[in-house]
């Protein structure tokens, strides 16, 4: 089964996605990167976005869940690379990601987890 | 259900007739999966790009693609869409026609309502939608199915 990897960086865990997620591949990296932050013990899950053209109610949707779920879990969850034409239409559509935290690159969003690259 | 193309020549709302006269090529994409949505995402993508809409415009009208795709399979059981580049002279535009011969929406007023779902979703399918197009029109018939249809105009 198709699946979205998921990288471990001492207590972080990085996905990138890179491909034009149908809404069962969505689903399915929710379920990994809950049942990841458990078996990893990771404190954090930074997820680049960077090069999606497109976030939908339902990507949307999975990445709000997936970042309640981390809280719930312990764990801290960071967006970034957002596009500006998806965040501009992402608002206008209605969603604002309430409880998400974002940065606008890789670099900001290891800074906010509290993490350097030194 | 009929084919698309010929279920859309049996809409006459006002919007359809509008564009029945400025429409040019055409192509139907089936919605039965959630790999039709991708794929349809990337037709409306080209489609777009066809006629150089603006950056933010292509990633709304993708958007709203998606969603409306998404609707048609989850609440109208599948179904197709009918991509259309319109073209009346002064300006160009992609329309999207999406059909279903599901339940149909008894109450439009309150589907339209941002919140309001009847699918355990977020409410925002339609509602969002609208508002990332420049046209929408809904022609739906209880019981028989319904018809959306938006476009995006260069500005």
């Amino acid at each position: 089964m198709e699946r979205i990897p998921i990288l471990r960086m001492g207590d972080l865990l990085l996905v990138t996605i890179q491909v034009d997620m149908h809404d069962r591949l969505a689903m399915t990296l929710q379920d990994d990167l809950t049942q990841r932050i458990v078996d990893d013990s990771a404190k954090g899950v930074l997820i680049d976005i960077s090069a999606l053209d497109l976030v939908d109610s339902f990507i949307g949707r999975m990445i709000s869940n997936t970042a309640a779920m981390a809280r719930v879990l312990d764990a801290t969850t960071v967006v970034v690379g957002m596009q500006p034409a998806v965040a501009i239409t992402l608002v206008e559509l209605g969603l604002n990601l309430v409880g998400v935290k974002t940065a606008l690159n890789v670099e900001r969003g290891m800074a906010l987890l509290g993490k350097s690259f030194r | 259900m009929y084919p698309a193309t010929a279920t859309a020549e049996l809409i006459h709302t006002p919007l359809r007739e509008r564009f029945r006269s400025v429409r040019k090529e055409s192509t139907t994409v089936p919605l039965r999966t959630d790999e039709d949505v991708v794929h349809l995402r990337r037709q409306v993508r080209e489609r777009a790009l066809a006629i150089k809409l603006s950056l933010v415009d292509q990633t709304k009208l993708v958007t709203a693609a998606s969603e409306l795709a998404r609707n048609t399979i989850k609440y109208g059981g599948g179904g197709e869409v009918l991509l259309e580049r319109l073209d009346d002279g002064m300006r160009e535009g992609v329309a999207l026609l999406f059909i279903d011969g599901g339940p149909g929406i008894p109450d439009l007023d309150l589907a339209l309502t941002d919140g309001y779902t009847s699918g355990g979703g977020l409410g925002l399918g339609l509602s969002g939608s609208k508002r990332l197009v420049d046209e929408f029109e809904i022609d739906t018939r209880v019981g028989e199915g319904m018809a959306v249809s938006v476009a995006k105009w260069k500005r």
